[in-house]
């Protein structure tokens, strides 16, 4: 009972924004809607909301169609990539809008406005104007006005864009662990993955007005459909283990390594990443490699890209000219990959925490 | 410093002297003549009129100017650049020239004028044509200060109001106009100060008719005509007063609407 | 994976269509019909009234001596306000751009003063200051020369109704380019004449020549502050306008109206002059 989204395809003349469009959202999902600049993500959210119009294609909204239905009677929240706080209005006063429209009795209104006030942390804010807060407080009032009604749905238009990136990533987390209280339906708008995958339960990737890829972000992140998707995510190996005793078994197949990161680990379910350029492939077979066949090879000028496979498991190589030159690999070689510098994590950290760490490591941007 | 002193001889010659000059004057007679002068019967009358006609004309302009930049910058229709450019004919057109054109449309001796005189409503020679003068000389002043405002105003605050549930009324009247405000009062203002000083249009306009159809400003030009200087200088004083005040409103509406633009 | 998979083909799908407003469309027909009856109507309607008679009356009010003489007239004080006030409205610009000194704010505030004065009580201001009696016109009656009810009183009533344009409309531009291109130039070793010749003044020229087409219409239009300082006399202290005003005041319709119209002609062209220069000014 979430959000449909039905074959929605929307032109502005003769640019074509949309193409096509659709997939779903499951009821108290935040999903995030994922691409690069002028993808057409934020026409999409829009038509949601009922600010444009779609040329074909249906959209429905727990369960009613709403394509025909005006933005008024729609009932999302909404929240703007620049906040569109009401400059002429306290905060109290912006966050009391949406009730005060619906004609609410005044007690109900500065109860909500209260509790609201308090969800977002801004006790003590409630009669400053909007250019006397700073960027993340206005965008908690936007958000705090945005959920004052109620909304069945709650959209979010690059909510973190126009910020400074420690306040984005405060922000995110917080609004990740904020939509877990509320479980309120929601799509969010970014063309940061780092943001969706660490916050997101599922993301669609969306280049050129078509969905690329739609899925949770670990199958979108390791098993990229399309070329798109895997360059616009971002190479690094998530591979998959079993920690025991002191030792990774890769997982799926029979082979091990001895985990050598120095960090120590409780048995069970964990996950290895590591670089491209930290796998090393060897012809013979070594303490700790793993064997592996060598599926494609990309010429990439500086360096080569070599694409192989343990098991049901991919590993993306990058070796350099000179080492490729010396080695001579080729297609449907049997090799051995060993992993020079890697990190595990506890696979019940959640996408967030792996995420945090990739970024601190200068894994991702 | 050449330029400093050019400057000031320049705007001491021909803006400060003047207004010493004629302050130095009306103190002279000593401030109970003053007063007599200000509270003649027809002065006061005069006064009445010329406030209470550009008051009513303010109404309607900043109705009417700013419906006309809301259109002008919202919407499309055919020869919309032309009509932009006309806005500013009033201020390109002599003053005597529009009295003289409404004379022609509305006056006795026209199709429209005539009409209405049967109906026992004078425009021309009353209080009605006093009005329109008014408004034609002063119609750019809240159009020209509202279209930019209009224009530059963020979409974003609209959407958002919508997606609260807002209808275009309501949109209009709790988030455009709040923000037009500043502006809108602005266009107010210099309508204001056009019209309570406005000679030109209005001496052919009104017939001059003492205590139905004179303006104050007719008036002094009336007491000057009569070599009556004295009567003259108390009304003055008045208008000039009220030009100060006006204007320094508009200087702190500036200030104001300045410290907000921000967020 | 994807849910289109699982939609029905496109045969199916619904097109969207979104009406027209028709809140929208009644404004916009009040507006445009408020602007043809307050704006444009009139202006047909001298026409109407000026060849009323027809054409031969037409064209003999115009070419009376005293028609001729108070256009003369008007052309030459315009002319006149223009060049001092250009001279001194880029002057005053600079100061106020340029310089920093106490009572500053008050100093630009009164450049805007004669915006706000009434046209009558300026013209009264200079015949207090500059009649027979007054402050400096004693001394000019004693040298044997008449500033009020003649022409050099006339051309400075005229130059304080137009003083702000040209200064007001440099400021902005000045305030926004100007500084940084003049510095650049002295850093490069420019004297501040070169200076203000070759990297000043192009800068501000577009500006300088919307507030010029202001003066102008100003100037030509500007009628209480010139009426009371000259006592419209025939054929000697009188501009276009105030002869339309004697025409009128005489019952001489025809003769009003057409003189009347020569003017609203003048001003069409100044009109398309100032919204040209408008866009090219940019600011």
């Amino acid at each position: 009972m979430g959000i449909l989204v039905d074959h929605i395809s929307k032109r502005f003349g003769d640019f074509v924004a949309v193409d096509d469009v659709g997939f779903t959202v499951e009821a108290g999902e935040l999903v995030a809607l994922l691409g690069p600049s002028g993808s057409g993500k934020s026409t999409i959210l829009r038509i949601i909301a009922g600010l444009e119009t779609p040329d074909r294609g249906e959209i429905f909204l727990t369960g009613r169609d709403v394509t025909s239905l005006s933005i008024q009677k729609r009932k999302v929240g909404f929240v703007f990539q620049h906040y569109a706080l009401f400059k002429h209005m306290s905060v109290e006063k912006n966050i009391a809008f949406g009730l005060e429209i619906q004609k609410q009795n005044k007690d109900y209104v500065r109860d909500k406005v209260n509790e609201l006030i308090n969800l977002v942390k801004l006790k003590g804010y409630e009669k400053q104007y909007p250019d006397q807060l700073s960027g993340g407080q206005r965008q908690r009032v936007a958000l705090a006005r945005a959920l004052a009604t109620e909304p069945k749905v709650l959209l979010l238009d690059e909510p973190f864009g126009a910020l400074d990136a420690k306040v984005r990533d405060n922000l995110a987390q917080w609004l990740r662990e904020f939509h877990h209280k509320l479980n309120i339906t929601s799509i969010f708008v970014t063309h940061d993955q780092n943001e969706a995958i660490e916050i997101s339960d599922k993301i669609v990737v969306i280049n050129r007005g078509r969905v690329e890829q739609f899925g949770d972000a670990r199958s979108v992140y390791e098993h990229p459909d399309s070329k798109f998707v895997a360059s616009f995510i971002g190479q690094v190996n998530v591979v998959d283990a079993v920690a025991r005793d002191r030792e990774l078994y890769i997982k799926d197949t029979a082979f091990r390594i001895e985990n050598r990161t120095g960090e120590p680990l409780r048995d069970g379910d964990v996950v290895l990443l590591v670089r491209p350029e930290d796998v090393e492939l060897t012809a013979e077979s070594g303490k700790d490699a793993v064997p592996v066949e060598i599926n494609r090879i990309h010429y990439r000028g500086s360096h080569y890209e070599i694409d192989c496979a343990v098991g049901g498991i991919e590993l993306h190589v990058s070796e350099n000219k000179n080492n490729f030159q010396r080695q001579q690999w080729r297609q449907h070689q049997r090799v051995f990959a060993g992993f020079k510098n890697y990190r595990v994590f506890e696979a019940e950290e959640g996408h967030h925490r792996i995420h945090e760490k990739l970024k601190e490591l200068g894994y991702i941007e | 410093m050449v330029l400093r002193g050019l400057s000031f001889f320049y705007v001491g010659l021909l803006i400060i002297l003047p207004i010493l000059a004629i302050s130095a004057e009306a103190l002279k007679g000593g401030f109970p003549n003053l007063w007599t002068n200000i509270t003649a019967p027809a002065a006061l009358a005069s006064l009445k009129l010329t406030f209470l006609t550009a008051f009513m004309m303010v109404i309607l302009n900043v109705i009417t100017g700013t419906a006309t930049a809301w259109v002008l910058v919202r919407y499309e229709f055919p020869f919309k650049n032309l009509m932009n450019a006309l806005i500013d004919l009033p201020f390109a057109i002599p003053t005597v020239v529009t009295g003289i054109m409404l004379v022609a449309l509305y006056g006795p001796n026209s199709p429209v004028g005539g009409f209405m005189e049967k109906k026992g409503i004078d425009i021309i020679f009353a209080r009605p044509g006093i009005i329109m003068a008014l408004l034609y000389v002063s119609f750019p002043f809240v159009v020209r200060a509202v279209q930019p405002v209009l224009q530059e105003m963020d979409k974003d605050m609209e959407e958002a109001a919508k997606t609260l549930g807002a209808r275009p009324f309501t949109i209009f009247r709790r988030i455009v106009l709040p923000t037009l405000l500043p502006a809108v009062l602005t266009g107010a203002a210099l309508s204001f100060s056009r019209a309570i000083g406005e000679f030109g249009s209005i001496a052919i306009v009104s017939g001059n008719i003492p205590f139905k159809t004179q303006v104050a400003s007719v008036y002094v030009y009336g007491e000057l005509e009569s070599y009556n200087p004295q009567g003259a200088l108390g009304l003055s004083v008045v208008l000039l007063l009220c030009s100060l005040l006006i204007l320094i409103f508009l200087n702190r509406l500036q200030v104001w609407s300045r410290k907000h633009a921000a967020a | 994976m994807q849910r289109h998979d699982e939609i029905p083909s496109a045969g199916a799908v619904k097109v969207v269509r979104k009406p027209n407003g028709l809140g929208k469309n009644l404004i916009t027909a009040a507006v445009i019909g408020w602007f043809l009856v307050m704006i444009l109507v009139p202006v047909i309607g001298i026409v109407k009234q000026a060849f009323g008679s027809g054409w031969k009356p037409f064209i003999s009010s115009l070419l009376t001596s005293a028609t001729g003489h108070s256009f003369i007239l008007t052309l030459a004080i315009t002319a006149a306000a223009v060049v001092l006030n250009t001279f001194f409205g880029v002057i005053l610009a600079l100061t106020l751009v340029n310089q920093r000194f106490p009572g500053k704010l008050l100093f630009e505030g009164l450049v805007d003063l004669p915006f706000a004065v009434s046209p009558v009580v300026a013209g009264f201001m200079f015949i207090i200051l500059f009649g027979p009696k007054g402050w400096m016109g004693q001394w000019f009656e004693a040298g044997g020369v008449k500033i009020v009810y003649a022409v050099p009183g006339m051309l400075i009533a005229t130059l304080f109704v137009t003083l702000p344009f040209v200064a007001r409309e440099i400021i902005p531009v000045l305030r926004e380019f100007g500084l940084e291109q003049q510095e650049a130039a002295y850093i490069l070793g420019a004297s501040r004449w070169r200076t203000f010749w070759r990297v000043t003044l192009p800068s501000i020229r577009w500006g300088l020549a919307y507030g010029v087409t202001l003066t102008i219409a100003r100037a030509i239009g500007e009628f209480g502050a010139v009426l009371v300082v000259s006592g419209s006399i025939i054929n000697k202290t009188q501009t276009a306008t105030l002869h339309i005003h004697q025409e009128f005041t005489d019952f001489n319709y025809v003769g009003a109206f057409s003189a009347a119209i020569i003017l609203a002609l003048l001003s069409f062209v100044i009109l398309t002059a100032m919204q040209r220069l408008n866009r090219r000014k940019g600011v």
